[in-house]
């Protein structure tokens, strides 16, 4: 029964909340600009929107590019139902399943990038070869990370790994998880491109990564795509929330909606360091990306030694 | 019972060719005789592999033979059954391949040859794989090995593909080379050439490190492992796509299985045996996905990825040979099970992307990805295929190729738990390595798919393309479909590979738990079922919302510049460049930029290409140096049959008076 509901309550915000957190970062930005920004719940309207519109397609493309938004979405949901939120229940947990987030994350990505391709424009080639690349970087950084838990736990599930015991290695092994810590925020904004990796609001395409990559995409396809995008950040938000609070009240009156504050918090974070930063260079972003990579290796060789 | 079927199978299969010499040049019914002979024997060995798994009981079959110094003698274990699957089932769907993409009409001049020695070739394989004792093992490996060489160099009337034969035939010399060394230390040290497990206590120090790089440099060579591939790219490109099928998918196995035996016949391998196994694994793994993003040779960069996955192969390897030496049974099953079954893997999504490549070169005639393009439209089932192969390749559920991996990584983070100190825990560090080849995979086939398959035609050449006939098709359909079923329902060939552990380590025989206890591959079949379902329902959502609104064609959006060619599409050199960049100090790209251009510019071009670094910069400058020291040598060297002859009686004399 417990568990039940608590699957259920997981469902329902992971398909509610996290357009939100998009909300969200916009209204930091605006807030530090000086500005009003849109409302908070500008994406959902911008969603209800996109499905009720009519689409435009490429003569160039094949079902390939009408399979991208899909997978997309597809993946990006079933990632959410494998990562704990409280008390260390996912309704999909079992041995290795953090290797099943890395792939079908994986998996979504490989058919955005080629829907990106199907459309045979040079722009959208550039982002799909800039997505695909960034990732071969973010990816031994996120394993490495999830070593260190594994370590810890003496677990290969997530939501074992990131259940209420993680509060205890906080005080025993904390230099390693803040490095960790560090480490995922910079692949939270990498992977969700956002700056200083990608700057969502560019008018240059060819600056950008991931909103270069769906400029053909219209109507309902677009919609799955931007809904996609929110569920994705929601994972890493809720990958690095139970990271940095592991922590169990036992009740959960008190522990979702403090989960769900972090999520927030997070989203927050986002939107300050979107105010306070520019965008790198291009040939900047490799460097930052290995620097996660070592960051996490020197967690996971301060629990090895 | 299943030793007769087999042998039957394998005699039927090595002799498949021979009735086609006696057809014309251009006989249709030659070829399908030949075909059907060697689809024949192939049966009858997958039917001897199906009846030993039914009843679980190889018992060896012993002839006495006295012409190679020993009987001839033969067995399965799991460990061979495993690797007489790939063996059987992918020279079936070459041979039928073959009838529609190498006709005997279109290629009189070397069809027969070509099927007569993809049956020796399938015999040989067969034949070492049940080997049990080392001589029986060198004949059916050499037979592989020099079928191979005919196989490579089919067209033989072009430079380039002679060039590519001799590096292979040299290669594989060496390797047989090392071989004899090895079976003859193995002989030394047992007193038998019977390949049965060795007592160590009898066995200095120095003598099993010779086996073990021994074994590593001859079997390592055949495999493709990093430092010694350099044969094959050159090889898998030239040779007829079903050839590279099978040579990518089944020979360079024969080298994991060599190794893979060999090392059997140690109960308790040193540590750093399975150090530097996973070393190389990890080595091999990385650097055969780099050099496979900056090829531009459709067929080139499929090679280097062979490299890659024997590399994730040898590190499944490496960790069974590490839980060998510390006496950890979840690690020998989680490391061999992962081995052997990208074994499978890799024989079923590399045909099956060979295959296609070839219906693609087949209709195009050119292998340089930047020609191609658009491919999908005239060619949707090629296509199809070719993306089912690369999704399975790159290791991405719902496909076969995450299973195999999976398995690997669990084991390797399973060292994690290891309390023994750093050295026992560092192979976990394999497991971000793993991460990265998989995300390089996925950057190299979204770049190959991409280039070859969407967007527009970039040249004239590609844009009549014409899908394969169905010959051609049904090959592709059958490996897809293994593919699938791996990746739906893993936990119902678990119990072979747990039969291959208990062959591989029979001193832990009894202490290997089944392969569910540790993985819950039931559970991940389910997972890999619920993504199909829920695809299919997210593409049921688009599809009803694109029912209900309005749905408009046009031409891409350019960013505002009308004139947009299809010239102007990102190449795959483009697409790769970046990562190219980042491994520039290992890849060493040619560039060759324009000079800075004067006031009134001419046509100008770039060029960028990325050679073997191992084999242009090592290898072959080593050879010419050493050509130029023994030049003195080649007074012996006359050319003529009686001479060598000669030579060999001569060294038989001296060897006979030796005491």
């Amino acid at each position: 029964m417990d568990t039940l509901v608590h699957n259920s309550v997981h469902v329902v915000l992971a398909l509610t909340l996290p357009p939100l957190l998009l909300g969200l970062i916009a209204k930091t930005k605006a807030l530090f600009a000086g500005r009003k920004g849109p409302p908070l719940l500008q994406w959902y309207f911008d969603l209800i929107r996109l499905f009720q519109k009519g689409s435009v397609f490429s003569q160039t493309t094949t079902w390939v590019f009408r399979a991208g938004p899909v997978v997309g979405l597809v993946t990006a949901a079933m990632a959410i139902l494998l990562i704990p939120m409280v008390n260390g229940i996912a309704p999909l947990s079992f041995t290795g399943d953090l290797i099943f987030l890395a792939y079908i994350l994986g998996l979504g990505r490989f058919f955005t990038a080629l829907a990106a391709l199907d459309t045979g424009s040079s722009f959208e080639g550039m982002g799909a070869a800039r997505e695909v690349t960034f990732a071969c970087l973010a990816e031994p950084a996120f394993i490495l990370g999830l070593m260190v838990l594994a370590k810890l736990s003496g677990s290969l599930k997530l939501a074992t790994m990131l259940d209420g015991s993680l509060a205890t290695h906080w005080s025993s092994s904390g230099a390693s998880l803040v490095l960790v810590l560090l480490s995922w925020f910079i692949i939270l904004l990498a992977e969700n491109s956002r700056i200083p990796f990608d700057d969502p609001n560019t008018h240059l395409e060819l600056t950008m990564i991931h909103e270069v990559m769906v400029l053909d995409h219209s109507g309902p396809a677009l919609g799955m795509i931007l809904y996609g995008a929110a569920l994705k950040l929601f994972v890493f938000a809720a990958l690095i929330v139970r990271l940095a609070l592991p922590v169990n009240m036992g009740d959960p009156w008190l522990d979702w909606p403090l989960f769900i504050g972090g999520t927030l918090l997070v989203a927050m974070l986002v939107g300050v360091v979107e105010s306070v930063m520019a965008r790198l260079r291009l040939t900047h972003v490799p460097v930052l990306l290995i620097a996660a990579c070592l960051l996490s290796a020197f967690g996971a060789i301060l629990l090895v030694r | 019972m299943s030793e007769v079927a087999l042998l039957w199978g394998i005699g039927i299969a090595g002799v498949s060719g021979v009735p086609g010499l006696f057809f014309g040049r251009y006989s249709f019914t030659g070829q399908c005789v030949t075909t059907a002979l060697s689809v024949a024997g192939s049966v009858l060995g997958l039917t001897g592999v199906g009846l030993y798994w039914l009843a679980a009981d190889g018992r060896p079959l012993v002839l006495p033979w006295g012409v190679l110094g020993a009987d001839f003698s033969v067995a399965i274990d799991g460990l061979s059954a495993i690797f007489l699957l790939p063996v059987f089932l992918v020279s079936i769907l070459g041979n039928i391949y073959g009838l529609g993409y190498w006709k005997q009409a279109d290629h009189p001049e070397n069809g027969r040859k070509l099927r007569l020695f993809y049956g020796v070739m399938t015999a040989g394989m067969a034949l070492l794989v049940i080997a049990h004792n080392s001589i029986l093992f060198l004949f059916g490996w050499e037979s592989m090995a020099l079928a191979a060489f005919f196989l490579v160099t089919t067209e033989d009337h072009k430079a380039e593909v002679r060039e590519v034969g001799f590096i292979y035939l040299i290669a594989t010399h060496v390797a047989t080379l090392s071989l004899f060394a090895l079976f003859a230390l193995l002989y030394v040290i047992s007193g038998s050439f019977d390949l049965v497990p060795l007592n160590e206590n009898s066995m200095p120090d120095g003598i099993s490190t010779a086996v073990l790089i021994l074994a590593l440099l001859g079997f390592g060579l055949k495999a493709g492992l990093m430092p010694l591939h350099v044969w094959l790219p050159g090889a898998h490109a030239m040779a007829p796509s079903h050839v590279s099928a099978i040579m990518s998918g089944v020979i360079i196995k024969m080298g994991i299985y060599g190794l893979a035996r060999v090392l059997s016949l140690f109960p308790h391998p040193p540590l750093l045996w399975g150090g530097v196994v996973l070393g190389l694994g990890v080595v091999s793994g990385i650097l055969g996905v780099v050099f496979a993003i900056s090829q531009h040779d459709l067929k080139r960069l499929l090679a280097y990825h062979s490299i890659e996955n024997i590399g994730i192969i040898a590190m499944g390897l490496g960790l069974a040979l590490i839980g060998r030496s510390l006496n950890r049974v979840d690690w020998i099953l989680l490391g061999l099970s992962g081995c052997l079954l990208h074994v499978w893997n890799h024989a079923l999504f590399k045909s099956l992307l060979f295959l296609s490549a070839g219906s693609v070169i087949h209709a195009v005639h050119t292998r340089e990805i930047d020609h191609l393009g658009g491919l999908a439209r005239n060619m949707p089932r090629t296509a199809l295929y070719f993306l089912i192969g690369a999704v399975a390749i790159c290791g991405l559920p719902p496909l076969n190729g995450f299973i195999s991996e999976y398995l690997i990584y669990v084991g390797l983070l399973g060292t994690l738990q290891e309390s023994g100190g750093p050295s026992f825990t560092s192979a976990a560090f394999a497991a971000p390595a793993l991460a990265l080849i998989g995300a390089l995979a996925v950057a190299c086939f979204v770049k190959v798919f991409g280039a070859v398959f969407l967007g527009q035609a970039r040249s004239a050449r590609s844009a009549p393309a014409h899908e394969a006939p169905p010959s051609m098709l049904l090959p592709m359909a059958a490996l897809s479909v293994c593919c699938f079923f791996i990746g739906l329902v893993p936990g119902f060939i678990a119990p072979l590979f747990e039969q291959a552990a208990a062959a591989w380590a029979p001193e832990l025989r009894d202490a290997l738990p089944p392969l569910s206890t540790l993985v819950p591959l039931g559970r991940i079949g389910v997972m890999a079922a619920a993504l199909f379902a829920a695809l299919f329902l997210g593409s049921l959502l688009l599809w009803a919302r694109l029912r209900n609104t309005s749905v408009v064609r046009h031409v891409t959006w350019g960013c505002g510049y009308a004139a947009a060619t299809p010239r102007m599409q990102y190449t795959s050199s483009s697409f790769a460049q970046i990562l190219v960049g980042l491994f520039r100090w290992v890849l060493r790209p040619r560039i060759q930029k324009p000079a800075p251009l004067p006031l009134f510019p001419k046509a100008t071009s770039f060029h960028s290409e990325v050679p073997d670094v191992v084999l242009n910069e090592v290898v072959l400058p080593a050879f010419h140096l050493n050509a130029r020291v023994y030049a003195w040598f080649r007074i012996f060297q006359q050319g003529s049959i009686q001479a060598y002859l000669l030579y060999i009686f001569l060294t038989l004399l001296v060897l006979l008076f030796w005491r």
